[in-house]
């Protein structure tokens, strides 16, 4: 998804693009993604500053024509629950700092709550809805951006593993190698996502990308019982954590195809893909919890990804000093199809060399020590 | 949704428990086995009665007076029945019909493992089985490859058909065409005639002498070449056309199936121009062979070849205290499955109680398993389906039912986004993301992909309510 937002941006601003991936279009970290484009379960700080110059420029991008069918774009918003007085205080202190920052996070009453959320488990004492955060199928919404930047000119090439990044005599970067040949170019965007350190390691820099997996629920089709994204208070807090250990923070929302998704587990276990019973069963018990009537609702599947977590939750965007003519743009954690369409905006940017951009600063690629494990 | 009580466990006894699942040919042997050799065994199944789809029974309320004139060996499934009978009274086995076995669970901590199933009517009521350990006889289901008009009325699976023969015996009056590939079609074809359709057309895309090419094997192997030439025998005398390498190319017919078209194939599975003929039919029973059930294997973790769970001589799997045995190792037959079944109970119910197996005491099914295998590879190897059966399916070709893609959309997915397997098609299509969790279009989908098939992972064997999902497992008794 970031990978072909780049691809996208920098077709436009005038680039010759190739958009190289070792397998298919959204073969690896998007096709296991929710596809969830939020600014709710942010903190005031550089990583909302990002969600909300992505979700401008999604806006935009969905506004041509038949892109918002292209891909299921729901401008949904989410509604986070507070499960008592004290996390509602909590939750509304939380959403005063975002307004601040530019959000628009609206605190509701109870009633209010089951106006927005009818079915919600009775007794919730309130909540905020943040009519910004908004949804796409992540697939599809690669698949199409992929497309728009075909028709701006870049070329796609599938299938192709890069093997190493070619480097000239003084060290700067000029091309890759690939399992189908050698692409030239005096700029490299590494956009591997999860697996975003091992095409670092092929250029010769230490990037700190980590797997933190995550199970989804995907239930039966539904008509349309859940309206927005709907998750519990402790999901920020989640999100923020640096445990390896499980956590399970229910996270509810209906789709536009019918099915309910229900997320969000984080466990950092490697590249573990056992399925493992007693975490979907903590991510039902949760949902259900939100949702009573989810009890009789069939789930038909479950799926696993790997979210690309950096030890201090931002990505890696931008040019990477240590190597001229290389760039990152990975390591988004859970949030990369959100954030895709800023990240593309600023790698654009940056590839036009317009000298530093303040805006990267605090995503700089070589901001971890060398020796840090 | 209320709870039942946790069947099957009792872990105040010194006597191990082993789960079966599944409860055909190879569940059936599996469970004898153990049970006589000590185990406690608990045998799990979807169906009402035991003897899964090979022995699949009249439901008693029909009152059929000959069942057995629709089966083969049925003195081996007397012998079944009995056994299982006299267990289930002795107190050594429970059945347990109706019931859905979702997932097994692997406990890690205090090893053994719980057997997730539903029941009751809507088949959402909870039951879980604790066990030391498992056999997984889950059997196999039928691969279908779509071409234009399959999914109209009246087009069936050959094994639907051959369960409706077995089950409920309602074809009379038909005009039925068998059609597609594999051992199968000839019962089914043989089956349909004998239940008082007209069975006008076996059209079958393998070749006479592929199949003949394999004589050598068949010639070892008697009792399946009798069996074979008894069907065509029958098939024969009621004057039925076989077809060897055709192919049903197009279903037709106005709300529902009316015709068929029938072609011929070159050496290579490709069409000869200008054979095409219509034959007029209200039935066609389709099907291209097999396919194991894995699903429950691999959430377990168990290692699989190909499509089928990788078992070793004693039917163990990787999995440590998980057997495999039947179709879902391979698909091979009754016989096989028998003798599968019989090793892996008597593995299972030695290893159970501490000791190690002596192969010597199935020495017989092992015979039996090493020439049935030889068997079936050659079946396999006779009755693949066609190549180029893809270049029949034009675009606006249903391929995935459930959430009704079209073949448009997977060549699309295919040419124009680079997806070179089966899990990106069905991310940008949806095409097995439905009720069957792409069980029907699988096999399509890959083909159409230009990937070999590989089985996808299903967390669940079958939907399952949150409800139960959220408390599976809890309160278990004490042990």
């Amino acid at each position: 998804m970031v990978g072909a937002a780049c691809a996208l941006y920098a077709a436009r601003a005038g680039h010759s693009v190739a958009l190289v991936d070792r397998g298919a279009v959204a073969g690896g970290t998007t096709g296991a993604g929710e596809g969830n484009l939020l600014v709710s379960d942010k903190e005031p700080g550089p990583e909302l500053e990002l969600a909300l110059l992505s979700s401008r420029l999604w806006s935009e991008l969905t506004a041509e024509p038949g892109a918002a069918e292209a891909v299921e774009f729901e401008a949904k918003g989410g509604v986070v629950v507070a499960s008592s007085a004290e996390g509602l205080a909590a939750l509304e202190k939380f959403a005063v700092e975002q307004r601040h920052a530019g959000v628009d996070a609206r605190a509701v009453t109870a009633d209010e709550l089951y106006d927005l959320e009818p079915e919600l488990a009775p007794g919730m004492p309130g909540g905020v809805h943040y009519p910004q955060d908004a949804q796409v199928m992540p697939t599809l919404a690669a698949a199409h951006l992929v497309r728009l930047a075909r028709a701006a000119g870049a070329r796609l090439l599938t299938g192709a593993p890069v093997t190493e990044v070619l480097r000239s005599a003084d060290g700067s970067v000029r091309g890759v190698r690939t399992g189908r040949g050698e692409i030239h170019a005096p700029a490299v965007v590494n956009a591997a996502g999860t697996w975003g350190g091992e095409l670092a390691a092929l250029a010769g820099v230490r990037l700190p990308v980590l797997p933190r997996r995550g199970f989804v629920l995907v239930t039966e089709p539904l008509p349309r019982l859940v309206r927005h994204k709907v998750y519990a208070a402790d999901y920020v807090a989640d999100v923020a954590s640096d445990s390896a250990a499980l956590q399970t923070s229910p996270v509810v929302e209906g789709t536009a195809a019918g099915p309910v998704l229900i997320g969000a587990s984080r466990e950092r276990v490697g590249f573990d893909r056992t399925f493992s019973l007693p975490v979907v069963r903590s991510l039902a018990a949760g949902a259900a919890r939100l949702f009573p009537f989810l009890e009789s609702v069939r789930v038909m599947r479950s799926y696993l990804g790997f979210r690309p977590y950096m030890p201090d939750h931002l990505p890696a965007i931008g040019p990477d000093a240590r190597v001229p003519g290389l760039f990152h743009a990975c390591g988004h954690e859970g949030a990369g199809i959100g954030l895709a369409t800023g990240t593309g905006h600023l790698i654009a940017g940056a590839l036009g060399g317009a000298g530093p951009d303040p805006a990267l600063a605090p995503f700089r690629p070589d901001r971890f020590p060398e020796e840090a494990s | 949704m209320s709870r039942s009580p946790h069947e099957g466990a009792d872990g105040g006894t010194a006597c191990p428990s082993l789960a079966v699942i599944g409860a055909g040919p190879a569940g059936l042997a599996a469970a004898l086995a153990a049970a006589v050799r000590g185990s406690r065994v608990t045998l799990i199944d979807a169906g009402a009665q035991a003897g899964g789809q090979f022995y699949r029974q009249p439901a008693e309320e029909l009152g059929a007076r000959r069942p057995q004139a629709l089966h083969h060996q049925w003195r081996t499934w007397e012998r079944l029945r009995d056994g299982l009978a006299a267990q289930i009274a002795a107190g050594r086995v429970t059945h347990l019909t109706d019931h859905h076995v979702w997932c097994v669970e692997r406990l890690e901590e205090t090893s053994g493992f719980l057997v997730h199933a539903l029941h009751g009517p809507a088949q959402e009521e909870p039951s879980v089985v604790r066990a030391d350990a498992v056999v997984l006889a889950t059997g196999a289901y039928e691969k279908v490859l779509p071409f234009p008009g399959w999914t109209l009325p009246g087009v069936i699976t050959a094994g639907g058909a051959q369960a409706m023969l077995k089950g409920g015996l309602v074809l009379q009056g038909r005009t039925a065409v068998v059609a597609g590939t594999g051992p199968l079609l000839l019962p089914v074809a043989a089956g349909l005639a004998a239940a008082g359709a007209e069975v006008a057309a076996l059209v079958e895309s393998a070749g006479a002498q592929g199949v003949a090419r394999h004589a050598r094997t068949f010639a070892v192997h008697p009792d399946k070449l009798v069996e074979g030439a008894g069907y065509v025998a029958e098939l024969m005398r009621r004057r039925v056309r076989l077809k060897a390498r055709h192919a049903v190319v197009e279903a037709q017919g106005d709300g529902a199936l009316e015709a068929v078209s029938v072609a011929a194939l070159d050496r290579d599975g490709r069409v000869v121009p200008g054979s095409e003929h219509v034959i007029a039919c209200d039935t066609l029973a389709v099907g291209h062979g097999l396919l194991p059930h894995t699903d429950l294997a691999e959430t377990l973790g168990c290692r699989l070849e190909g499509t089928a769970v990788a078992a070793d001589d004693e039917q163990r799997t990787d999995v440590h205290g998980v057997w495999a045995a039947g179709e879902a190792t391979g698909v091979g037959g009754a016989a096989l499955s028998l003798a599968e079944g019989h090793i892996a109970g008597c593995s299972a119910a030695a290893r159970l109680a501490g000791r190690e197996p002596d192969p010597r005491a199935w020495e017989a099914a092992a015979k039996s398993r090493a020439k049935t295998r030889k068997f079936s590879t050659s079946l396999d190897a006779a009755f693949a389906p066609r190549a180029h059966w893809a270049e029949q399916v034009t675009d606006d070709t249903v391929v995935c039912r459930c959430e009704d893609v079209p073949a448009s959309a997977i060549r699309e997915a295919v040419g124009e986004l680079g997806a070179t397997d089966a899990r990106t098609v069905k991310l940008l299509t949806r095409a097995g993301m439905g009720w069957c969790q792409g069980r029907m279009c699988g096999p399509a989908v890959a083909g159409l992909t230009g990937c070999e098939p590989v089985p996808s992972r299903r967390p669940f064997a079958r939907p399952v309510p949150l409800g139960v999902l959220a408390r599976a497992g809890e309160d278990l008794p004490d042990e």
